[in-house]
């Protein structure tokens, strides 16, 4: 349980509100220096378990340990920068008077908050008032502060909602030099394309449920989706192409043009070749387009259930 | 302890930056200059001091004006964060609830002391520069008491405001429970004591506990403080039957008590709900 080398340990995680369960039996052994991403609908349960990896909200059942602290605890918080969902800051003050503030409240050296303006490029706005700041750089200014103190462990709660994609690429380069000192992450986003090909493994939560955590590629495969091939044809040759392939393809969608085949994906290369190595004029091009993030969330995750909707 | 000033410095800071500090040490010596030059004129030739006076008026007066501006900076202290945002991302650092509440306890506490003595002060330096007899040494102890007596009935009520401040969801509300608050201890608590008084004719139960219901509220405790604590205070203001066999500790006690205990509440409240 309090295994120094996992960086977060739940058992058995629960958190109920009244009649509603906003976490449900959560198990999860986050690694120290792991990037995890936390997925999950609106409702689903992350901002809770966040709170309760932080020790604001107390479980109704199960354990848990952070930075191989017992419950969230003021010692653990030391280590832990948090980033919330919409952040926001005391309007008045200028991004470096409310940037040392947290510094002071978190006992970061005082030379950390001219370096982490630098860092998130807020420099020249230092001085301005944070309510003349704009959605992107509130949310910058908010990675700087959950950058205070060298934490060990970060909480980021949708932290790249709202910021165009220039931003976005920042705001990951950032992320990659803090999982290279070590640091754990556990980010949860509802962009998925950008999770992709940036973190090391993928939770999925629905309904408070933990229903999935693996890497993308053992998410693939647990989901057992089809990859698909879309097809270019010649006028008219849509069925021909796809009677090609054989059962083993599910016609997803045809034009006349072109047509997408869901393939399994033990049968992929077989496929392939069914369809190159036909006769010339049946298939002018093809793109093979493996599962998305996306297809395997909309697997695991689903689509929230009407109750779920109306509690969240 | 770093964690309590670190937050008692930002609320000082935010006083001083959205001119609450100003506004109040203004209307302060505002409302203590008139009663200085303008109140004590009919007195010019009694044997009271024209301080003693300005004491009496003052106290008179202040029991209104602090409750109402301590309210104002105690209501929001929470729930206004917490509808902003800002409150989760505190909670979030190594702080303690405790903290929170005491270092901006401190902050509003030093915004308050400040504003009164500098609002209070400049009606006793004005005084002293017009009087043609200069005050003497007892009735500047005793205005120096009359200052910190309203200190304490302000941090009472910022007290007072925090229970509200942590009680209820929305700041909208916890500026009208304020309102109602400062209606019932300052003005409708005395008038249904009074009324109460006249109905029984002054004897009976009420009669003989009267003392006890004018220390369940912290503004009567202030104006006992005041009138009690003070040489030739209680002459003027007609209140010597009350006060004449009661010592300065007990209203003092109680005005402690009524910044202790809601504060306490407060925390108490605080520390069991959830961000």
């Amino acid at each position: 349980m309090t295994d120094t080398r996992d960086a977060i340990c739940l058992e058995g995680l629960t958190k109920r509100y009244g009649a509603f369960t906003a976490v449900d039996g959560l198990s999860l052994a986050v690694p120290e220096g792991e990037f995890l991403a936390l997925l999950g609908h609106n409702g689903a349960g992350k901002t809770t378990l966040m709170k309760m990896l932080l020790g604001l909200t107390r479980p109704s059942a199960g354990q848990l340990s952070v930075l191989g602290t017992q419950g969230g605890g003021a010692a653990a918080r030391r280590a832990v920068g948090f980033l919330p969902e919409n952040v926001s800051f005391t309007g008045g003050s200028t991004g470096r008077e409310a940037l040392a503030f947290y510094a002071r409240l978190k006992g970061a050296p005082k030379a950390q908050v001219a370096e982490l303006l630098e860092v998130v490029g807020l420099t020249d706005a230092a001085a301005k008032p944070v309510r003349t700041y704009s959605k992107g750089m509130r949310q910058r200014l908010g990675l700087a502060q959950a950058l205070l103190g060298d934490p060990r462990l970060l909480l980021l709660d949708e932290p790249t909602t709202g910021l165009d994609p220039m931003l976005r690429q920042a705001f990951f380069t950032i992320l990659k030099d803090m999982k290279a000192r070590g640091v754990t992450i556990l980010l949860s986003s509802h962009v998925l394309t950008e999770l992709q090909l940036r973190t090391d493994r993928i939770a999925i939560m629905r309904g408070g449920r933990l229903v999935a955590c693996d890497t993308l590629h053992g998410l693939q495969e647990a989901a057992g989706l089809p990859v698909r091939i879309r097809v270019r044809v010649p006028e008219g040759g849509a069925q021909r192409a796809a009677d090609r392939v054989g059962a083993g393809a599910t016609v997803l969608g045809a034009n006349g043009r072109s047509v997408e085949l869901g393939v399994p994906v033990a049968a992929k290369m077989e496929a392939l070749r069914q369809l190159s190595c036909g006769p010339d004029g049946t298939v002018e091009d093809l793109d093979v387009l493996p599962p998305s993030l996306e297809d395997v969330y909309a697997h695991f995750g689903g689509p929230a259930a009407p109750d779920e909707e109306t509690l969240s | 302890m770093n964690g309590v000033l670190t937050i008692a410095g930002r609320e000082i800071r935010e006083g001083l930056r959205n001119r609450w500090v100003a506004a109040a040490t203004l209307i302060l010596a505002a409302l203590a200059l008139a009663l200085a030059l303008v109140g004590s004129a009919p007195f010019g030739a009694v044997e009271t001091g024209r301080l003693t006076v300005t004491i009496v008026s003052l106290s008179s007066l202040s029991i209104y004006l602090l409750p109402l501006i301590a309210l104002l900076l105690g209501f929001d202290a929470i729930v206004g964060e917490r509808e902003r945002g800002t409150l989760l991302l505190m909670l979030a650092y190594p702080v303690s609830r405790w903290q929170v509440v005491l270092g901006k306890f401190l902050g509003h506490a030093a915004i308050l002391a400040f504003a009164t003595t500098i609002g209070f002060g400049s009606a006793a330096v004005a005084i002293a520069l017009t009087a043609d007899a200069a005050p003497a040494a007892a009735e500047w102890w005793s205005f120096g008491g009359l200052v910190l007596a309203s200190i304490g009935l302000g941090l009472a009520f910022v007290a007072v405001g925090y229970v509200i401040s942590v009680a209820v969801a929305e700041r909208t509300t916890a500026a009208g429970v304020a309102v109602v608050v400062w209606l019932f201890l300052v003005v409708l608590y005395d008038m249904g004591l009074l009324g109460a008084l006249v109905a029984t004719g002054g004897q009976g139960f009420l009669g003989d506990t009267l003392t006890v219901w004018l220390l369940a509220n912290p503004a009567d405790a202030y104006r006992l403080v005041t009138l009690t604590g003070f040489e030739g205070a209680g002459t003027i203001a007609g209140l010597d039957a009350v006060v004449a066999d009661l010592s300065v500790a007990w209203p003092a006690l109680a005005l402690a008590a009524w910044i202790a205990a809601p504060l306490a509440v407060a925390w108490t409240i605080f520390s069991r709900k959830e961000p």
